[in-house]
């Protein structure tokens, strides 16, 4: 190869970079995926998408879930979600904006569902996480738990845990915590 | 005189016996002789990323090897840790520039051989620089740096008009990796041989434990490391993100992993294993790191020299129990995105968006439908969601040459579901575009990510 690059060298140095256009930004093969993902998603009517940074950027975005059954019935939540750029290799990160009162969501936002962090694998994509989201509220699990009250609450006495919840949601304290009206 | 012209012909035997005798093991287009060792020497510019353990060793090899002109890369300092086998550095450079040392003490040694280091992230270089070298040769840790570059050199390739690589746009990238007793050696020449995205699910997933198993049933020291890592640190520190290369915050993690640990009686949390689990260390062998750094040197030579063929593809080493090394010949991807041709479509420069993805449903190699169009970091047209659907619905009445920023050609992205009746499904592939009387246009345009 050194006598085509010697050719290239020397023309180089004849003509120095004629082309003055600003390089047109490249897109890592993350971004492309994400593309497909998102211009494919078919969400049921309980989940909305939104791009705070606007239709460029698409790798930050949020996803708005109002279970339309269950506990949490009337409640909106909203999840942050940050994609790499080397996604699908790695899976999304996803947290819980919305503070709630959930056995699997702590009162940081960190989210138990398998397929975000065991389980993730390429062939999954963001409509999958989506309504691995959405499952999370139309049935909540105590056996992987992330605030363990919420989850002993819920296996011992789901009365109380659907009084919890409502109060959770309506804006109040469960225990000592409060939190922000959601509904 | 005579003593300095002695001197620098020893030094070059081993090398002269490879580029100035012909031979039938050579590449295609080998011509031996002094001037192809003149060349080499004058010619050849070559990028070392990285400047770590891997680093080290390839700046040496590479200046022993004849190249003179070459430029390193790396955005981190020295670190004790580092130097039972970043054999470049001393005690008192901890602290100072990889890549400024490593570059500094390699000059010193090895004369004749001009290093240029670069302090700071790939990703703060313009493509113009890259573009600037004949052979990228990597020595990294992460799979975001190699996925990054890789883009880079694919974006400078370009095909001919019947789909054919042109030679002269192509970037060859050198990729040696080590994992403790293992390691690999590749060659990739875009457009040619697999490059990085190509085979991508090579590289194991990366392990992650469930957050409930950290939170409620930990087992073992790393589920009392990452217990602290990505739950207690946000417990505590609201808002603050924790940063891995700060010592402080480490200390921290480590401190709680402790505590965690004891609670649960689950011995093995070190400072060290703390750093592993944290930042996904592993332990680096310095004998590892020469041997794939010795293979990677060799590669670059044949490919600049072609005094050899050139390794055929991807070489893996692994040391563990006695020796075992096998070269393995993967296979192109031929609907990359980062390396594939594509596929290419002239336009009219009055030709709208619509009018683009309407000639898409058409394309008897596509015939997509459903479309969604991106050009570089610009979202053109997207489908869905209604969101982005109603914030890009504008550009399709608006001339894609216009969208384009006028450039007689360049690289879309787009996505939809294709293919023939009973056979269509979803598709995403890249556009090369030329308009039709547009100054400085050739049949062909670049393959890369653009």
């Amino acid at each position: 190869m050194i006598k085509l690059f010697k050719v290239k060298e020397k023309q180089r140095e004849l003509a120095e970079n004629s082309n003055g256009k600003p390089p047109v930004k490249k897109q890592s093969a993350g971004e492309l995926r994400l593309h497909k993902d998102i211009s494919e998603l078919n969400l049921p009517k309980t989940c909305s998408i939104s791009f705070p940074n606007g239709k460029d950027d698409l790798m930050n975005f949020e996803v708005t879930i109002r279970p339309d059954d269950g506990y949490y019935l009337g409640g909106t939540f909203t999840f942050t979600f940050q994609i790499s750029s080397i996604y699908p290799h790695e899976a999304p990160k996803v947290k819980c904006k919305t503070k709630v009162y959930h056995p699997n969501i702590d009162l940081d936002g960190n989210v138990c569902l398998n397929i975000l962090r065991e389980d993730w694998k390429p062939v999954l994509n963001i409509n999958t996480i989506i309504y691995g989201l959405y499952h999370l509220f139309t049935e909540p699990n105590h056996e992987d738990p992330l605030n363990r009250e919420a989850a002993a609450v819920l296996r011992d006495n789901p009365k109380m845990f659907e009084s919890n919840v409502r109060r959770a949601m309506a804006g109040g304290y469960v225990g000592q915590t409060f939190f922000t009206r959601c509904i | 005189m005579a003593d300095a012209g002695a001197h620098q012909s020893s030094r070059s035997r081993d090398l002269d016996k490879l580029l100035l005798r012909p031979g039938h093991l050579v590449g295609p287009a080998f011509e031996p002789g002094t001037e192809l060792r003149d060349d080499i020497q004058e010619y050849a510019r070559i990028l070392v990323v990285g400047a770590g353990g891997l680093g080290c060793e390839l700046l040496k090899d590479l200046a022993l090897s004849g190249f003179r002109n070459l430029e390193v890369i790396d955005m981190d300092r020295i670190e004790v840790s580092n130097l039972n086998r970043q054999f470049l550095f001393r005690l008192e450079d901890v602290g100072k520039p990889k890549a400024e040392v490593a570059a500094k003490r390699v000059m010193e040694r090895v004369s004749g051989v001009n290093i240029v280091p670069h302090f700071c992230r790939i990703e703060d270089k313009l493509d113009e620089f890259y573009s600037d070298f004949m052979i990228i040769v990597l020595g990294l840790d992460s799979i975001e740096a190699r996925s990054y570059i890789n883009e880079v050199a694919c974006s400078f390739l370009e095909y001919d008009s019947n789909g054919n690589p042109r030679e002269e746009t192509m970037k060859p990238m050198v990729d040696g990796g080590t994992e403790g007793f293992k390691g690999h050696a590749r060659v990739i020449l875009p457009g040619i041989t697999p490059c990085f995205q190509c085979t991508i699910w090579l590289f194991p997933p990366q392990v992650k434990y469930p957050l409930c198993t950290l939170a409620e049933t930990p087992r073992t020291a790393p589920h009392c490391i990452e217990y602290a890592h990505l739950i207690k640190w946000d417990e505590v520190h609201s808002g603050k993100t924790f940063d891995p290369d700060n010592p402080q915050h480490m200390q921290w993690v480590y401190s709680e992993a402790l505590k965690r640990a004891a609670l649960f009686s689950i011995p093995g949390v070190t400072y060290t294993l703390t750093q592993g689990v944290v930042k996904n260390i592993i332990p680096a062998i310095a004998s590892t790191n020469a041997i794939i750094s010795a293979a990677c040197a060799l590669e670059t030579l044949k490919i600049a020299s072609g005094c050899s063929k050139t390794l055929s593809n991807y070489l893996t080493y692994n040391g563990v129990e006695g020796l075992h090394t096998k070269v393995t010949e993967f296979v192109r991807d031929k609907e990359c995105l980062m390396c594939g041709p594509g596929i290419f479509m002239e336009l009219e420069t009055s030709d709208t968006l619509k009018m683009l993805m309407d000639k898409l449903g058409d394309e008897p190699q596509l015939l997509m439908s459903g479309v969604s169009v991106k050009h570089g970091g610009k979202t053109l047209y997207m489908q869905a969601p209604p969101e982005l659907e109603a914030m890009t619905r504008s550009n399709l009445s608006i001339s894609l040459f216009k969208l384009m920023e006028e450039s007689p050609k360049g690289i879309l992205h787009v996505t939809g579901t294709a293919g023939k009746p009973g056979k269509r499904q979803s598709c995403s592939t890249k556009l090369r575009v030329a308009f039709k009387g547009v100054a400085g246009i050739k049949d062909t345009d670049m393959a890369g990510g653009a």
